[in-house]
């Protein structure tokens, strides 16, 4: 069965039209059939209707992604009531310990990403991957700290993306490997890409599913959430009958 | 005695300018080094076979048992000869001749 691969976080700033028109041209060339392009912001129609029509000339379907750096616990509930219904994914990057747990027990969360240059910022436990098994949330983790890291700072950050891949394991945690690449040169294709995963312990198939049926699953459920005709999961209007 | 497996992959080299085969491979070999160490090195038989200058298309064979610690290794070179780089994989095959058949 053919894959479709997924990049949930091309970290391009949409503002820059160019730029961003050159990294999807290069994604949809190294094989990529969805991608997501992150907003830190509430984005405009117009910015929207940019990104779909850059895609869409290539043949690559977009993703409407908003990327949460929240503060504290209460600006994450609002940031998750604000924009929930308005994107295809939410990705919240937890800071601190408080927001990661409410985070992981929030079924709006799509996707948990850790700081990458700060280990001591990783709060990916057991604990945290228990609270997420009875969430919805998966684990994203970018793979471009291990291009531009180097020595003892790299070797610290495979060593704790090992721990939370077996801890993620035991407690059943889907897992997301993403690019989170700002610059074209670091980009990878989705088989590298999941090549890079077998540094941190996965095996050929999982590391294959973490670029493609993972994020796609996610992204599927999310679609299906936002369309107008779901009521809840399984159950959804296939026709409106007129007065009896 | 138990034949060993090889794997052919045909790589491409996204850079400006054309590295020796020297270089080329003074990198592969640093790249696997640095993450599998000499003995993971010594485990993939890595010998370069072709290097076509023209599109930088780089052949080499290594043996099935390390391919997969070979590609990650590969993904992760972000210089060559000094000059910003990578290199992705374009197809593996069994037989040299298979893999210029899905090249072509």
């Amino acid at each position: 069965m053919k894959r479709d691969f997924v990049d949930l976080h091309l970290l391009f700033v949409p503002k820059e039209s160019q730029t961003l028109k050159n990294a999807i041209q290069r994604a949809a060339k190294f094989g990529y059939r969805y991608i997501a392009v992150p907003f830190s912001y509430e984005p405009t129609t117009e910015e929207i209707e940019n990104l779909k029509n850059i895609c869409k000339n290539v043949g690559i379907e977009p993703i409407l992604r908003a990327d949460l750096y929240p503060r504290s616990e209460n600006e994450l509930m609002n940031n998750l009531r604000r924009l929930r219904r308005k994107f295809d994914i939410l990705c919240v990057f937890c800071d601190n310990k408080e927001i990661s747990r409410q985070a992981a027990k929030d079924r709006r969360v799509d996707l948990l990403n850790f700081p990458n240059f700060d280990y001591r910022k990783r709060f990916f436990d057991r604990s945290e991957a228990e609270l997420v098994r009875s969430g919805m949330a998966a684990l994203e983790i970018d793979i471009k700290p291990l291009l531009i890291l180097e020595g003892p700072a790299r070797i610290r950050f495979l060593s704790c993306l090992r721990r939370e891949i077996a801890i993620a394991k035991t407690f059943g945690v889907p897992l997301i490997v993403s690019s989170g690449v700002t610059e074209e040169r670091y980009m990878r294709m989705p088989r590298d890409m999941a090549s890079l995963s077998y540094l941190f312990g996965l095996n050929s198939v999982e590391a294959l599913d973490a670029v493609s049926s993972n994020p796609l699953a996610i992204v599927l459920r999310n679609r299906e959430k936002l369309d107008s005709s779901f009521i809840a999961p399984g159950i959804r209007v296939v026709r409106e009958g007129g007065e009896l | 005695m138990k034949r060993v497996k090889r794997r052919y992959l045909a790589l491409q080299l996204e850079m400006d300018g054309v590295p020796s085969e020297k270089e080329l491979l003074d990198v592969f070999w640093g790249s696997v080094v640095r993450f599998y160490g000499e003995v993971g090195a010594s485990l993939t038989s890595m010998a370069l076979i072709s290097f076509d200058v023209s599109c930088k298309i780089v052949v080499v064979r290594v043996s099935l048992e390390a391919l997969d610690s070979f590609r990650s290794s590969l993904a992760c070179i972000t210089n060559v000869a000094g000059k910003s780089a990578s290199v992705h994989v374009l197809a593996v095959s069994g037989t040299i001749k298979a893999l210029f058949a899905k090249l072509s």
